[in-house]
């Protein structure tokens, strides 16, 4: 049974309601990232899709306050208006995951969905501005406001980001938004292995450059994208004589690595939703990690599980694709990481193996202790998306 | 006044007998215990408050911070964390029973990588000395708090710091990437690290700007940015804070993103021309010093950009730096500002932040609220984030004058959060701003608050009496004491 109500009372009465009964609640936006984490078992449904307004924008202050059911490409519209945009480029999990709908901006927060841009302009958290929300006992609350500062108070609007609605059902939202550049621009060397390109982004991120952007493509992937051969890619960006002045000083600062060729073709889109492996069976696996760690890691999981990879924020993220089997080879990938520091999520798996391995990265006894209390702290009855964060 | 809670005889009582177990962790005279030493720990940068503590502790590691803190929580001592004691909040104020964990021995480097552009440092590390680390191989730490030649990166934390140039770079939590925590029960934990996300709930933003009340963070991974080629101001005089405010928001609205936009109102240009000789113009109700950086010819044209969009503003004074000599002298009178004023009386800063579409409305309420309690309040702030600093001068010695400060002081906090602002953009809530949390936030949203506080510290015995109301912190404390 699904609820969708339009204002926020309504939201806090189901959940005085859902708590007076002890029903578990499945918490949704757009149901375009409901495959993310582990499955939800919940009687009922909340749907935010109804609370779907702004409340207020102003760009001369780059802050936005919108409802948490707003679709993010009627948020995009609006912003394109004045030549602005969200700073922290919101991958859209459709293509990967399989899914219909809508995706909102509860869920892009929920999920703490950050694309290429993290890099230089922070992850969705770091754009949390002040949250609305209704606790689990059916309160309705503040935290954070609108204002760009904001120390008063603990920073609860940024744990609501990645909280996947385990802690509050935020109704709305308070976002720090950006300008659009006048000229993006797209630079690309060709054919590097994976050790010499990570090196290479490094060498870019460590100029005053303003980069917006760092991935790599290895050979196999970046032929997804229509590349011959491995593909180095920096975004660059500014006003016109400011972006060539860049990629000028980035053609000298890199010119060991090869030649720094403008491309035309914008692979960011891609690259921010992993079209690369969207339409295929296997299991998705997102690393967060070192970026000087990765290629051999990435190496050694090639050698063990076949894993296809490619990287972005500069080799930061690893996106890596294998064969789900009956484990998306959890053990593998986590040992390896754990050797070297950092965190693996598993994005795309069906929901028996989601239901059997571990989706996030397990927490040390004490931490999940805290996460455990935490939860209880904001939801005492527990019945906020049980089970989507941890078991 | 801002009262203090009653401290605890029981625990004084015990003061020798502690004194002499924490010197069993450090040594000895790293335990400080004669009055006229614990003079100094008395107060921080809200120095109209001060209370000498029961002890104080400088421990020189994590494992050292972890033992301190399991006996004072065997022996029921609250502690108080302290970085370099420059909170304008007083967020390190002790109390008479407390003790003082001083993170002044802890300043070590651990580790600088610029692969992944990171460093790994002690807390007691000041925010300067992270970038001075990094600058000879052309990187930069970029909060930068006013203080920064002083405070500690602890303090940073625990306050979630700003600063100038935070328009661009954002404030301590977005440049935060893990901690090494000490718990209130003596345990060890990391959170995040040298990668960009964490996993799980983000306890790293609940930590940031926690006041210290949550854990004692001990070890910090910091990011670090490539500095610019350069940077160059420019100075715009207005003859009203209203086109000023207006001038502010059209330059943002226009995609120019300067890294930093500061705004002097009319007696904060008066005092700081006379002290510091800047070349200001005396007959303008507002100052704007816009900052932006590149290279020289990016430099250029953004600040011929940033003309185009303010002359329809017609400012009466323009300025544009074209050399460094230049340049320190538009910066000249506005880092001069506060000592100048300093100079003249004494002041209580304040933090507030309203939208900057407020800001005209809030300069004018401002001025009339001063006006009304006779005090004089010059405002020197970041216009670029709304963040405003209203500097009140008064007379410390003066109890009246005291008072009417304080008072003035609220007042205009509470015009803040009227205006769809809050009480503080980054100095923090500490004892200062406690008792104004109720117009910010009602009950239920504190007491939210309260039971994350209650998740890392059941006890309540990590920096007491800051952040929350009294009247709803102490009784709840007390319940789950006894529970």
């Amino acid at each position: 049974m699904m609820d969708t109500p339009d204002t926020e009372d309504g939201v806090a009465q189901i959940l005085r309601d859902a708590v007076a009964a002890s029903t578990p609640l499945e918490i949704r936006g757009g149901g375009t990232r409901l495959g993310l984490g582990r499955p939800v078992q919940a009687a009922r449904t909340v749907s935010l899709a109804a609370l779907d307004g702004i409340t207020l924008y102003e760009p001369g202050e780059l802050t936005l306050v919108a409802q948490a059911g707003m679709t993010l490409k009627a948020l995009d519209d609006v912003l394109e208006g004045e030549n602005q945009q969200l700073t922290f480029e919101p991958p859209d999990h459709r293509a990967l995951l399989g899914t219909g709908g809508e995706p909102t901006l509860g869920g892009a927060i929920a999920v703490a969905a950050s694309g290429p841009r993290r890099l230089r302009m922070g992850a969705a958290r770091d754009a949390i501005l002040g949250v609305r929300y209704v606790n689990g006992k059916g309160d309705i609350l503040r935290a954070g406001g609108r204002v760009m500062k904001n120390v008063t108070g603990y920073d609860v609007p940024k744990l609501m980001c990645g909280a996947y609605g385990t802690l509050g059902i935020v109704t709305e939202i308070g976002l720090k938004v950006m300008p659009r550049s006048e000229v993006v621009k797209t630079v690309a060397i060709a054919g590097l292995p994976d050790g010499k390109a990570i090196t290479a982004l490094a060498t870019a991120l460590a100029m005053p450059c303003d980069v917006s952007a760092a991935a790599h493509l290895p050979d196999t992937v970046s032929r997804e994208l229509g590349f011959s051969e491995a593909a180095t890619l920096l975004r660059v960006e500014g006003f016109e004589t400011q972006a060539a002045y860049r990629i000028e000083r980035l053609t000298e600062a890199l010119s060991d690595f090869g030649a720094l060729r403008v491309i035309d073709s914008d692979p960011w889109v891609a690259i921010r939703d992993v079209m690369m492996f969207a339409g295929d069976d296997r299991a998705v696996w997102r690393l967060s990690m070192k970026a000087t760690d990765a290629p051999l890691l990435v190496a050694a999981l090639r050698e063990r599980v076949g894993a296809e990879a490619f990287y972005d924020w500069g080799g930061g993220l690893v996106w890596i694709a294998c064969e789900e089997g009956r484990d998306a080879s959890e053990g593998a990938i986590r040992q390896s990481l754990a050797a070297v520091g950092g965190h693996a999520t598993l994005i795309r798996a069906s929901d028996a193996v989601r239901a059997a391995v571990p989706v996030f990265e397990p927490e040390v006894a004490p931490i999940a202790r805290l996460s455990a209390s935490l939860k209880l702290a904001f939801d005492p009855a527990g019945i906020l998306n049980p089970g989507r964060m941890r078991a | 006044m801002i009262e203090m809670p009653v401290p605890d005889q029981r625990i004084i009582a015990k003061r020798d007998g502690i004194a002499q177990r924490l010197r069993r962790i450090v040594p000895a005279e790293q335990v400080i215990h004669a009055a006229e030493e614990l003079k100094a720990y008395e107060c921080d940068g809200l120095n109209a408050y001060r209370q000498p503590p029961m002890l104080v502790v400088l421990p020189d590691t994590t494992a050292q911070v972890s033992e301190i803190v399991k006996l004072c929580r065997s022996e029921g001592v609250p502690i108080v964390p302290r970085g370099s004691g420059t909170s304008l909040a007083g967020g390190s104020l002790p109390t008479a029973d407390a003790v003082v964990l001083g993170l002044s021995r802890m300043k070590d480097v651990l580790e600088t990588d610029y692969g992944n552009r990171t460093i790994r440092v002690q807390t007691g590390i000041t925010n300067l000395a992270v970038t001075g680390a990094v600058q000879p191989d052309g990187f930069f730490y970029a909060p930068d708090p006013s203080s920064q030649l002083a405070c500690a990166i602890g303090g940073n934390i625990a306050m979630n710091s700003g600063g100038a140039h935070c328009l661009k770079y954002g404030v301590t939590t977005n440049n935060l990437l893990g901690v090494t925590m000490v718990m209130a029960d003596g345990e060890v934990l990391e959170f995040g690290g040298a990668h960009l996300d964490a996993g799980g709930y983000d306890f790293l933003s609940l930590i940031c700007g926690s006041e210290g009340q949550l854990g004692i963070c001990t070890e910090a991974t910091l990011k670090i940015l490539p500095a610019a080629e350069g940077a160059r101001p420019m100075l715009f005089g207005f003859d009203t804070n209203e086109v000023a405010g207006e001038a502010v928001a059209a330059i943002i609205r226009a995609g120019l993103s300067p890294v930093a936009l500061e705004f002097m109102d009319k007696p904060a240009i008066t005092v700081s021309e006379n002290f510091a000789k800047a070349g200001y113009p005396l007959d303008v109700e507002a100052l704007l010093i816009v900052e932006v950086e590149g290279s020289e010819a990016e430099i250029d044209e953004q600040l011929t950009r940033i003309e185009a969009v303010v002359a329809p503003f017609s400012p009466s004074t323009v300025k544009r730096s074209s050399n460094d000599i230049e340049s320190a002298k538009i910066w000249a009178g506005r880092k001069a500002a506060f000592g100048a004023i300093g100079q003249l009386a004494d002041y209580i800063c304040l933090d507030g932040c309203v939208p900057l579409s407020q800001l005209p409305d809030v300069l004018k309420q401002t001025a009339e609220l001063a006006a009304k309690y006779d005090l004089k309040v010059a405002n020197v702030f970041h216009a670029g984030d709304g963040n405003l600093h209203p500097l009140i001068m008064y007379e410390a010695n003066d109890p009246d004058s005291s008072r009417k400060a304080e008072e003035l002081g609220a007042d205009l906090l509470r015009l803040c959060v009227e205006k769809d602002g809050c009480l503080t953009g980054e100095h923090g809530v500490g004892i200062e701003k406690r008792e104004l949390m109720l117009t910010q936030f009602n009950e239920r949203e504190l007491r939210q608050q309260m039971a994350i506080k209650d998740v890392f510290d059941p006890s309540w015995m990590l920096n007491p009496a800051k952040v929350f109301p009294l009247s709803l912190s102490e009784p709840h404390v007390e319940d789950r004491r006894a529970a």
